[in-house]
């Protein structure tokens, strides 16, 4: 009756969101004292498990086949949903990445248990798993019960704390024989086409830098890219942005982009419509510079600007530069 | 070849949510067809229009609105529609749902060569039901994609999943499942006259019984997961606002950053 959670990786590195997961994972363990025990499938992965004991894992379950070497959705599902069916872990969890949202619900529906999406908090009540998450676009909270006997939940990025690894710890790894089924063979990741920017990913970031309409021109953004670069923010940008063609998609903060929960999230021009709310609500922190003083954007603002973009930007540039030149 | 596009009923986005004895207050929300679920409907519409898709069918698990959200897909430019329906399946969660959707594919019959969903449904924001579909039905799937090349004859379909750092490139083979989100395309807004043709395509209506299936199956009582309570988000205190010369409030916030949340 042990806690499991589905390491994820990618191209042999751990996922942030999945050191998050573990983290959370060794808190549920030991207040229903019992394990936490961890699973990682794809190739050539035995290196990352001593990595996942320093968070806590007490044994690793390591699925190690060519198949897996890439994103295999029915193949994962079957490594990972036919495992937990064979150990019967009373819990599983695996961090929000774009694989975690795929294949969770492929393990769900091969298990035939109890999931829930999105998760910003997780509870323990008479030995069960309860889990908190937002729904239409963050205007409620629900609480979702299991009546399942595997109970299992997706955490959203950035929200759960991570523990301080302890590197001292070596894995406990049972290898895991895994075959290809015919299924798994229908299916093939051809390519991966990079589109590193060099900056963090938005759904990971600790900071987050967006701009919105109010940047007027596509070339405008090298100033929020400057701010971003200088506090090692990610960039992203509003609906307005993205659909005047001067952002790409992936930029997208918003209901039809992505949900990001930085520590800081700073708003450049954007006015704050609710699309553009759902997706960075939950951000510990919101500063807003815009020249409008009713935009709405200053409704979840902790700090807010009235003023030009075009003349607080580069100051605040200048100011926090000189900040950083001081620190040497 | 035949594709089948599934339809949510969902609030509309600007609509104000009320609570009612810790449930959601249905009585004054606007209901449309899932945004996702557009691109979904828009993308099987184009294929049948490239001469790759001869029949596409919308699915719509739901109660009596979700009649308006297949009549929206069949504006678009859905061939005909199957909506099922049943009081019992009020409560269901997404491996219900899934369980459902997949019996209504066998009822239909239909010899599909793709299922397209919406990434996700605006309301319920799971992301579940179409990976839980591919499993149950034991399907290649990509999900979130934002391009999408399918060869029919050749039995294929290669599509691209928008994910952290890039696109993953999926080559499956058919039939598969792929679910839909922005940047695949450019719903259209039907014009008048489909919008009337539509009210005179075809919707087949399946009950509970219809399907095989009994009321303990689905429902509250034969799901997994159930909703324990819905409450509003913690609401936050309105912050500073600051306005004045530049150089003055650009200092304010240099402080805000550095002494109070230490980002500096």
């Amino acid at each position: 009756m042990s806690v499991w959670v589905i390491a994820d990786q990618r191209k042999g590195t751990l996922r942030k969101p999945a050191l998050e997961t573990l983290s959370e994972g060794r808190r549920l363990a030991d207040q229903l004292g019992t394990s936490m025990e961890a699973v990682i499938a794809g190739h050539n992965v035995e290196g990352l498990c001593n990595e996942i004991a320093s968070y806590g894992a007490e044994k690793v379950y390591l699925i190690d086949h060519e198949i897996l070497a890439n994103y295999n959705p029915p193949a994962y599902a079957r490594a990972v949903g036919d495992l937990i069916k064979d150990k019967q872990p009373q819990i599983v969890l695996m961090g929000g990445t774009m694989t975690g949202r795929d294949l969770m619900p492929r393990i769900a529906a091969r298990v035939g248990a109890g999931l829930a999406p999105d998760c910003i908090k997780l509870e323990i009540v008479d030995g069960k798993l309860k889990a908190i998450r937002p729904a239409i676009a963050g205007k409620v909270r629900v609480e979702i019960g299991y009546k399942s006997d595997i109970q299992m939940a997706i955490l959203r990025p950035n929200v759960f704390e991570r523990l301080e690894p302890d590197t001292s710890k070596t894995a406990n790894i049972e290898k895991v024989p895994f075959e290809p089924s015919d299924l798994d063979t229908k299916q093939r990741l051809v390519e991966f086409v990079s589109k590193e920017t060099g900056r963090p990913e938005l759904t990971e970031a600790e900071i987050i830098v967006s701009g919105g309409r109010g940047m007027k021109a596509p070339e405008n953004f090298a100033l929020v890219e400057e701010l971003a670069d200088l506090l090692g923010a990610a960039v992203g940008a509003s609906r307005a942005a993205v659909d005047a063609g001067w952002r790409p998609q992936s930029d997208q903060v918003g209901q039809t982009g992505k949900t990001v929960s930085p520590n800081l999230y700073i708003a450049v021009g954007i006015s704050g419509a609710i699309q553009h709310l759902a997706g960075m609500s939950s951000s510990k922190f919101i500063v807003a510079i815009n020249k409008d003083p009713d935009a709405p954007i200053f409704n979840v603002a902790d700090f807010g600007v009235v003023g030009d973009l075009f003349k607080v930007v580069p100051l605040l540039t200048e100011e926090i530069k000189k900040i950083k030149a001081q620190e040497g | 070849m035949k594709v089948v596009v599934f339809c949510k009923s969902v609030p509309d986005t600007e609509t104000r949510v009320r609570l009612k004895d810790n449930r959601l207050d249905k009585s004054e929300i606007k209901y449309i067809l899932n945004p996702y679920d557009e691109f979904a409907v828009e993308e099987a519409v184009r294929m049948k229009e490239a001469g790759k898709v001869d029949e596409v069918v919308a699915v719509s698990m739901g109660p009596e609105r979700a009649r308006e959200a297949l009549r929206s897909a069949l504006a678009i430019g859905a061939d005909r529609a199957i909506l099922i329906k049943d009081d019992a399946l009020d409560g269901s969660d997404t491996y219900v749902t899934a369980k459902v959707l997949v019996k209504a594919l066998e009822k239909d019959g239909v010899e599909y060569g793709m299922l397209l969903f919406g990434q996700q449904a605006i309301d319920g924001d799971t992301w579940h039901v179409p990976g839980q579909v591919a499993e149950m039905l034991g399907l290649p799937q990509a999900g979130s994609i934002i391009k999408l090349e399918v060869d029919p004859d050749a039995g294929k379909a290669v599509a691209n999943r928008l994910v952290e750092g890039g696109e993953e490139v999926h080559e499956m083979a058919l039939p598969c499942v792929v679910t839909c989100r922005k940047g695949l395309n450019e719903p259209r807004y039907p014009s008048l006259p489909n919008i009337m043709k539509a009210k005179r395509k075809p919707v087949q209506d399946y009950s509970l019984a219809d399907l095989g299936l009994s009321p303990e199956e689905v429902g509250r009582a034969g799901s997994f997961t159930e909703v324990l309570s819905y409450s509003l988000p913690p609401k936050k205190e309105a912050g500073r606002k600051v306005e004045g010369e530049p150089e003055e409030v650009v200092q304010e916030l240099v402080k805000f950053l550095k002494d109070e949340i230490k980002v500096l």
